[in-house]
């Protein structure tokens, strides 16, 4: 067990390794003028000679690349062209935001999508399970940006339920003290007990949730209902079962226990691939998270940055991978 | 010549009925098949069909713009005063069209690496293998924005960057195929009477692959017209006047939530297509599956 938790979390930094000299290689391929960015539009040519001195574009590739991952190793991941800010600095403060979205997307996703997949696996074969495969599919088909534009127009402009956007209403951040803990609203007013202040928040952040769940919301309740159908198709249930221990018990006790894990698996790994739904449902919420930050980049072109949050979703992506991996080795059937 | 090339297509048209038949019985995927059709036609169709061809591209018409939907305009206008509907119509051919050429730029990639990995084995499959690792590590999304941003913002360099995301998935299963093949009798003989390697690879192990690749190519169609579009939204692909989808959806929401019909269509048309190919992807895995084979 312990091995192999190790052996993974070496093949995870292999990973990681390849994904920074990739996109390090990919910014120094692909033709572009960076000194000319870096300098600014107007830059004569001498200020943009020295943009290339000062970038250290002028070395050769191999010391570039050692530069490059010296600089990683200390946290330090370049200067956005845009604000000339460090860029480690620049995610900090926009990563909080994101990972409370993606940490309640994630408990809406286990808290609607488990249920469902549980009521369609009891009515096997009815509508029902073509009802939950058409949603899943849907789901999944959906522009996510689309959506979350939808989800205004129904809940905001027509039924006037939910805020249009933003963490908090204006009004509340005038009114009361911000607390700054975590950095993610929602955790720093229950531990500075600003009552008020949660319960705005959390009007504010269920449609950009509930717009990020909608993926693994279908994708849950899929793997619920096929792994419980497998199960209850096992001896022991039918054992339980004619011992004439209740239904439901059988259900919740034995069944769904043993279903679990495969779930949290995929839940685990639809998370790492809805980062970038997330980053989309951001924009349209106008929410202070990476997304923002994205977009603001893309829009000039900001590569560095952009390579930054390439290089922090990897990371991302690879712990995700990590966790479902050592979710699965839990698992006392699985000899490893 | 003819004869043989029978004996080659007979097999394959078996599969292909059988396919068919099996596809029947799902009405789900069966009617994905037949809006798939309704906007393949459609796309080619579009120029001649689109009731305002000069909408497509920046033709102003101030006078006419946001109006809501009526008979005139099914769709409403935008802020030019250009045919919403003309403008989505026109953009399922953009958005199929774009979403065949990046699959197909990935399949160039991707098909031959594949076929190399899994034929030669050793040291060449785990280079090429841990390179297919580390992009599949990637959300590809993010992959082509930062590809994107580099090479500049256009609908060409948006395909680029998708394909170079996306063939991981190619040479994967390719090489999985691959492996397999290599234990078949007849690529024994053929080894066995000196047919070079290379040559193995072109005349036998790829022909052999085309059936599965081709079945997840069509099932990544859904999701790559879904990334074009995402991109297109984020500025990074198609750019104005063209009518593509995210692109329009991107422009609408400057004037959301009042002039919603600019929004909601578009993003109406991306649904339905992408929906029409997950589920055709989502019944043809279904088929090839074992299990559910049986039944």
């Amino acid at each position: 067990m312990g091995k192999y938790i190790i052996k993974r979390l070496l093949n995870g930094l292999i990973v990681l390794l390849g994904v920074v000299t990739i996109t390090f290689f990919i910014t120094r391929v692909v033709p572009s003028d960076v000194a000319g960015k870096w300098a600014g539009e107007r830059a004569t040519e001498e200020q943009r000679q020295q943009a290339i001195v000062e970038l250290g574009l002028d070395k050769p590739l191999a010391t570039q690349y050692v530069n490059y991952l010296k600089d990683l190793l200390s946290g330090d991941l370049g200067r956005s062209l845009r604000t000339k800010e460090l860029i480690t600095k620049e995610l900090a403060s926009y990563f909080p935001a994101t990972m409370e979205l993606v940490l309640v997307g994630f408990l809406f996703a286990m808290f609607v999508g488990i249920p469902m997949g549980i009521y369609s696996a009891k009515k096997n074969g009815k509508m029902l399970d073509h009802a939950t495969r058409f949603f899943s599919i849907g789901a999944v088909s959906l522009p996510t940006f689309w959506v979350a534009m939808v989800f205004q127009l129904l809940f905001y402009r027509i039924l006037n339920w939910l805020p249009l956007g933003g963490r908090m209403s204006i009004n509340a951040s005038l009114l009361y003290e911000i607390p700054n803990v975590t950095g993610m609203l929602i955790i720093d007013c229950i531990l500075t007990g600003s009552w008020e202040l949660l319960g705005d928040a959390f009007v504010h952040i269920i449609m950009p949730g509930f717009t990020i769940a909608l993926y693994p919301i279908g994708l849950v309740a899929r793997m619920t209902r096929s792994a419980l159908l497998e199960i209850l198709n096992e001896d022991y249930i039918t054992a339980s079962k004619s011992y004439g221990i209740r239904e439901g018990k059988v259900l919740w006790r034995y069944a769904l226990k043993n279903s679990l894990g495969a779930t949290a698996t995929v839940v685990a790994l639809s998370m790492g691939y809805s980062l970038t739904n997330t980053f989309l449902t951001e924009t349209i919420f106008s929410w202070p998270g990476l997304g923002s930050y994205v977009s603001k980049s893309v829009t000039t072109l900001d590569y560095p940055a952009i390579m930054g949050i390439a290089i922090i979703s990897a990371i991302f992506y690879v712990i995700l991978n990590l966790l479902a991996d050592i979710i699965i080795a839990l698992d006392p059937r699985i000899r490893l | 010549m003819n004869q043989k090339i029978k004996d080659i297509l007979r097999p394959k048209i078996k599969e292909l009925r059988d396919m068919i038949f099996m596809l029947r019985k799902n009405a789900l995927t069966m009617s994905a098949v037949i809006v798939l059709i309704l906007i393949l036609i459609l796309a080619l169709l579009a120029p001649v069909i689109v009731p305002y061809p000069q909408d497509i591209a920046d033709k102003t018409n101030l006078s006419e713009k946001f109006q809501a939907p009526s008979s005139a305009h099914l769709f409403g206008t935008d802020e030019l005063g250009r045919d919403v509907f003309s403008r989505v119509l026109y953009g399922t051919r953009i958005s199929l069209s774009t979403a065949v050429l990046a699959v197909a730029l990935s399949l160039l990639i991707g098909v031959p690496l594949g076929a190399v990995a899994g034929t030669f084995g050793g040291a060449v499959d785990e280079v090429i293998m841990r390179i297919t690792d580390i992009f599949l590590s990637f959300p590809p999304m993010l992959l082509a924005i930062l590809l994107v941003s580099m090479l500049g913002p256009s609908l060409n360099n948006a395909i680029l960057a998708i394909a170079l995301a996306w063939w991981p998935w190619y040479t994967r299963i390719v090489r999985g195929q691959a492996i397999s093949l290599k234990e078949r009798k007849f690529i024994q003989a053929a080894e066995t009477i000196g047919t070079p390697k290379w040559k193995i690879v072109t005349k036998h192990i790829i022909p052999n692959t085309i059936s599965p690749v081709v079945v997840q190519a069509s099932m990544d169609m859904g999701g790559v017209i879904l990334t074009i579009a995402s991109l297109s939204y984020l500025g990074l692909g198609a750019q104005a006047p063209s009518p593509e989808w995210g692109l329009m959806i991107s422009t609408s929401r400057n004037y959301f939530p009042d002039i919603w019909w600019y929004s909601v269509f578009p993003g109406i048309a991306i649904f339905i297509t992408v929906l029409a190919f997950n589920l055709l992807g989502d019944g043809v895995r279904e088929i090839l599956d074992p299990k559910t084979r049986k039944k």
